[in-house]
Order: structure tokens, then C-alpha cells, then sequence
């Protein structure tokens, strides 16, 4: 990877929900969804974000599209913020950027044909119309497996994975330079699964786009992706090139995730649950290190202090304050 | 299957038939299914989504709605009972007693209006003869067991008061409340986060070491299955195609369906997988089932499919000692994919 200007630069990035209660709908108390979270993407790289429900990975893609409107921080979009933008502002930068979702039976509008539906964007961005639409989502049906016979069908008409393959030809209409997967193959059968996320790198390697992929399932992540970042309750705690990640996890957090991952293996390490309990809510989360309630080497520093993210070796960032804030090491 | 074991088993499915009469016809969901499950030990049924592994379950719990669904054909006999020939109440009676089940969502399972100790308590009641106050001592200690932190004040509280991992204690802790024989378990740690399914498994294997009970876990996820099975069933378009032990069938894969499954899983990277590389996918998809070809059902999307494949079904043929496999050309697949 070179060390050009990323594609995409996220600082500092916070949204806050309002939790009301009472018959005045006052304000009761805040979700910390994200807090504070920084990180960028290159071109033509894949980031990967993992974590648990609720650990606000989706909150972060949304905002990243402005689906959501971040509570502060800033979005750069090859250089330009993007977060103070108007709607008709925005509306060139939508181009570059798509969204793939997780259910692809609840993202498709059951009334258009699934021609019209790829074709859409390309109505809306005024790109093209008429037969010049139609020969374009042909094309695009061909690159990602349909039959353009097909175009003609509605949604009920395809399976989970081809609908997945529509959401996917939808989203490379308009040649976006980014791609927000949010769980894409989660709803998706094993043998459904690996074919589509073949084709995604397929389609990476051809198109030059980049991806940031969303997933809790460690191991798809771990296939798809350059680069991981682990989330808890709202933080990036750990983010890595995979390989290092994987080889060497330093955050309690990603180690224990890792553990738990069950080995499809009978001959390898049995299930060892590495923490207990069940994750906090982000309505009051603990003090200092968000993890401490559930860390083993938790000091009395990590309930106090809020450990920042820093360089741990090379691109390993790591926001743990053992051994001086460069993670535990095995 | 030798006779010393045959006294063990607790579960003896047979020819199990389940079929659904729908509008656009009949299908078999569950085709021509034998299995058993002994005391202690954990069967894993694996397959994707229409495979029937939890028709299979739901059958064997006389749980299939009818209609549409009915059992049409074979046996299930629990514990020397033949579980088909029983009314609905015997069959009340051995529900939530002698066999329980869990289920993948443990909200859509508990009742949102009771307090966790009363749906305990309850189970205990309805089988048991027990004072409310004994039951309610028992409902705590089953809560305890199932490793609830404070359990007194728990039992008092309502589902929605619980977490998705608490919940599913719950849940578990009422199914093995009457000391089963038997507990089915439907993708118990589906609906959990990746560090809850860990603790989740690592209790049920737990508890049914302790309890003696015999466990027949439904899942889509080969991990899972390695982690905790004995035996698995691999079942495909509502038959089963692969039968081994865990160690046998993980390291000796005969069916190339099994075989594709365990190619297209994506593994974490530290545990020895190569970066990068595109995985094995199956082409294709799951046939629907109102439409089956006539041979074997997995042959549109295999790779090693000959024209016997297309028009003969391959009969369940013992491959190896204990490992039987349902695969025309079965014998001529060696090691792991």
C-alpha cells in the first residue's frame, strides 16, 4: 500500500443517541453508539470491521455514508469533508460511495423488477436512460453472475445469494470508489456465503474500488479483508494489518474474540471462553477502559484512564495500557 | 453397531418421514431418516438452510404443525417408548420431562409476561410432584447451574429484563430442569455474539457430562459441530447423505457435499489458512425441494457427478467402520478437501 492520500479519513468520529424518558420525553441519558472513533481506508484496500451486537460497527457505516448523522467529527471523502455537506451537496459524493445490507430481502423493493432497481442509479445520476440503461445493467448482471434474461424478474423470484448479487450489481451502478458492506453474507448459507464473497474480491480486483466490511464473523473478515479494526462499545481498540492482527492479537479484547471462535477442527483446542459476562451497555459505559469490567489483566489504571490508540510496531495500533500501552503480548 | 452400546441408547429414529402439503405440492422434508443417540453423548446434525435438519427435530418432538406438515413414516423411540403411537397428552407428558428442546431465539421461546423462576417453576410443577415453594428453591438451583449470576434475584425478573446470553441460560436451565433424557437443541448459539457462544457451548457440554444427558445439536456452523459433537449427520435436501464420527468425518470427508461445506468456510488466518485466496464455493444452489431431481440431489452442483448420479439415488452405504456415506463414487474419496 502506498502512503497516498486514503480514499477515505475518518476522525474522531462520535454519535451520540438521546434516550427519553418520562412524559416530558426528556433526556434521560445518552448512547455512546460511537465514541471517538478514527480510522482510514486506501484505495482499492479492504478494511475490515469486526465486534459484537451492539458495538456500533453499523452506527459507523452509516455515518460514514451519512446515513446517520455523526454527532461530531469529521468524514473526508478523497479530501473533501464531507459531514458539513448539504443534501444537494452530497449528492455528486453519493456516487462514489455504496452501501451493501445485510438482508437482502428487506434492501429490494418487492415491486420493481430487479432490472429497474440496477438501473435506478443510473436514472437518478441522469447517467443513463432508456437502452443505454438497459445495455448497462446487462452488463453489470453479467459481472456479477446473473443472467440478464434475468432483469425482467422480481425480487420474490431470486434466492437469498442471487438477491445479494442484485444489492451487489445496484451498488456498482454509479463505479463508486467505495463500497460499505454491512454484513453482507451474514444472512447467507455457507456454500451461498463463499461465492459471494468470492465475488466481491473478484469484483475488487477488477474494479480497483475499496471496501469498509462490516461482519462479526471473524473469519469471513479475516478472508476478505488488508486490514482489520476491532470495536468495543463504541472504540476502536485494536487495528492492524490482518496477518499481524490475527498472528499477534495485543488487545485482551481481539484475544479473546479470537479464542472464541470455534475451530473447525475436533483435533484443535477445545472451547475455552476467555471472558465472562456479556457486554455492558453503551447507555453508561464503564469508566476509563470501556473492556476493564471484563479483562482479566484489568489494572487499576484501566478504570480510571481512557487508553488511546497507539502504534504498537509498524501499522499495529493498540489501546490497552499494559506493558506501557502497547498490549498484552503472549 | 455392536450390542453393548445398543444398550445405551436413549433415541432410536427409523425411516423418519416428514412431509408438508403445500400449494405448489408435496415434499418430503424429511426423507428416509435412521438415527440414534446414546446417553451422554452429542449428535450433530449439520446442513443449510431446507435441509430439514429442524423438521427432523421438530418431528421427533411431535412438533411438526399439522397440517401442512405430518410424520408419515417410520419410528421414534424414546427410552423403549414409541413416541408416534402416543396421544397428545402422553405425549405432554414427555415433553419438557423425558426430552426437551431449545431453540435459536430465546425471546420468541420464553414467555415475555412471567418471570424467569415462574416458567421454571412451572415445568417443575407440571411434571413433578412439588410444592410452589420446592419448585421455586429448585427453579433458583437450576439458574445457579446454569451459571446465572445472582440467581435469587434473577428468577424474580422478566425476559426482557435479561441479555441474549442470559436468556438462553434461561431457556436451558428450564429444558434440563426435569433431568431429561434427552435435549434437542435447534442453533441454540445462533442469535449470540461470537465470545457468548463460547460460554453457551462450553455449558451445554458441561451440563450434559454432569447430567448424563444425550444431546442432538442442530447447526449450520462446522466449527460449532467440531467443538462438541460425537457423531454428525450431514443432511442434504431432506435426506441424510453423511454419517461419521467427528474425528472421522473432519478428517475423512466422504461426501462431496461435506466436502464442499467444509472448502467454502472461510478460517481465521492464525489458525493456518492461506491469505487472499478465493474460496471453494459450491455452484449453484440448494435444490427446492416440491422439484427434485431424480438421482441424487446434490449431483447439479457436483463436480464428480456421472450419469449414474443423475438417474440412480445412491443408497446410505457403509464406506468405513462406523462411516457411512451416501455417495456413488463415496469410495474413491481420500483425506480431507
Amino acid at each position: 500500500m502506498t502512503e497516498q492520500r486514503p480514499l477515505l479519513e475518518v476522525t474522531d468520529l462520535v454519535k451520540h443517541y438521546a434516550v427519553r424518558g418520562g412524559i416530558l420525553r426528556r433526556r434521560v441519558g445518552t448512547v455512546h453508539a460511537v465514541d471517538g472513533v478514527s480510522f482510514s481506508v486506501a484505495k482499492g484496500e479492504t478494511l475490515g470491521l469486526v465486534g459484537e451486537s451492539g458495538c456500533g460497527k453499523s452506527t459507523v457505516a452509516r455515518s460514514v455514508l451519512r446515513l446517520v448523522e455523526p454527532s461530531s467529527g469529521a468524514i473526508k471523502l478523497n479530501g473533501t469533508d464531507i459531514t458539513g455537506l448539504s443534501k444537494a451537496e452530497m449528492r455528486p459524493h453519493r456516487r462514489s460511495m455504496q452501501i451493501v445490507f445485510q438482508d437482502p430481502f428487506a434492501s429490494l423493493n418487492p415491486r420493481m423488477t430487479a432490472g429497474d432497481i440496477v438501473g435506478e442509479p443510473l436514472g437518478v445520476h441522469g447517467l443513463a436512460t432508456g437502452r443505454a440503461q438497459q445495455e448497462r445493467v446487462a452488463e453489470l448482471f453479467a459481472q456479477v453472475g446473473l443472467r440478464s434474461d434475468q432483469m425482467k424478474n422480481y425480487p420474490h423470484q431470486f434466492s437469498g445469494g442471487q438477491r445479494q448479487r442484485i444489492c451487489i450489481a445496484r451498488a456498482l451502478a454509479l463505479g463508486p470508489s467505495l463500497i460499505v458492506c454491512d454484513e453482507p453474507v451474514s444472512a447467507l448459507d455457507v456454500s451461498i456465503q463463499a461465492q459471494v464473497i468470492n465475488l466481491l474480491i473478484d469484483l475488487q480486483r477488477k474494479n480497483d474500488f475499496s471496501y469498509l466490511f462490516i461482519a462479526h464473523d471473524l473469519a469471513v473478515v479475516a478472508h476478505i479483508s488488508h486490514r482489520v479494526a476491532v470495536m468495543y462499545l463504541g472504540r476502536i481498540v485494536e487495528i492492524a494489518d490482518k496477518t499481524e492482527l490475527f498472528a499477534n492479537p495485543r488487545h485482551p479484547y481481539t484475544q479473546a474474540l479470537l479464542a472464541s471462535v470455534p475451530v473447525a477442527d475436533p483435533k484443535a483446542k477445545k472451547l475455552a471462553p476467555m471472558i465472562d459476562g456479556d457486554v455492558p451497555s453503551p447507555i453508561n459505559p464503564p469508566s476509563g477502559c470501556a473492556f476493564h469490567t471484563r479483562c482479566r489483566y484489568a489494572m487499576d489504571r484501566c478504570k480510571l484512564e481512557r487508553p488511546v490508540l497507539v502504534k504498537a510496531g509498524g501499522r499495529h495500533e493498540v489501546a490497552c495500557w499494559l506493558n506501557g500501552g502497547t498490549g498484552r503480548t503472549e | 453397531m455392536n450390542e453393548a452400546r445398543k444398550d445405551d441408547t436413549i433415541l432410536d429414529v427409523k425411516n423418519l418421514q416428514t412431509v408438508f402439503f403445500t400449494n405448489s405440492g408435496l415434499f418430503r422434508a424429511v426423507d428416509d431418516v435412521s438415527f440414534n443417540v446414546r446417553r451422554g453423548e452429542t449428535l450433530a446434525i449439520v446442513g443449510e438452510s431446507g435441509c430439514g435438519k429442524s423438521v427432523t427435530a421438530l418431528s421427533v418432538m411431535r412438533l411438526v404443525p399439522d397440517p401442512p406438515g405430518r410424520v408419515v413414516g417410520g419410528s421414534v423411540t424414546l427410552e423403549g417408548t414409541d413416541l408416534l403411537s402416543l396421544d397428545e397428552a402422553e405425549m405432554r407428558k414427555i415433553r419438557g420431562n423425558r426430552m426437551s428442546m431449545i431453540f435459536q431465539e430465546p425471546m420468541t421461546s420464553l414467555n415475555p409476561v412471567m418471570r424467569i423462576g415462574d416458567q421454571i417453576t412451572e415445568v417443575l410443577r407440571l411434571h413433578q410432584e412439588m410444592t410452589s415453594k420446592e419448585a421455586w428453591a429448585k427453579a433458583v438451583e437450576m439458574l445457579r447451574l446454569v451459571r446465572i449470576p445472582e440467581p435469587d434475584r434473577r428468577a424474580q425478573e422478566y425476559p426482557h429484563q435479561l441479555s441474549g446470553g442470559m436468556r438462553q441460560r434461561a431457556m436451558i436451565a428450564m429444558a434440563l430442569a426435569c433431568r431429561p433424557a434427552l435435549l434437542i437443541a435447534d442453533e441454540p448459539t445462533t442469535a449470540l455474539d461470537v465470545t457468548i457462544q463460547a460460554q453457551i457451548l462450553a455449558l451445554i457440554v458441561d451440563l450434559q457430562k454432569t447430567l448424563g444427558t444425550g444431546l442432538i445439536l442442530i447447526t449450520h456452523d462446522l466449527g460449532v459441530v467440531a467443538q462438541t459433537a460425537q457423531r454428525v449427520i450431514v443432511m442434504y435436501a431432506g435426506k441424510k447423505v453423511e454419517e461419521a464420527t467427528v474425528e472421522e468425518l473432519f478428517a475423512n470427508p466422504k461426501h462431496p457435499y461435506t466436502r464442499g461445506l467444509m472448502a467454502s468456510m472461510p478460517a481465521v488466518i492464525s489458525f493456518g489458512a492461506k491469505t487472499d485466496a478465493r474460496l471453494n464455493e459450491i455452484p449453484g444452489m440448494v435444490p427446492s425441494l416440491t422439484n427434485l431431481p431424480p438421482g441424487c440431489a446434490f449431483a447439479p452442483r457436483c463436480s464428480l457427478a456421472i450419469d449414474r448420479c443423475r438417474a440412480e439415488y445412491p443408497p446410505l452405504q457403509e464406506v468405513d467402520g462406523d462411516h457411512f456415506a451416501a455417495c456413488w463414487r463415496a469410495t474413491e474419496l481420500v483425506g480431507a478437501p
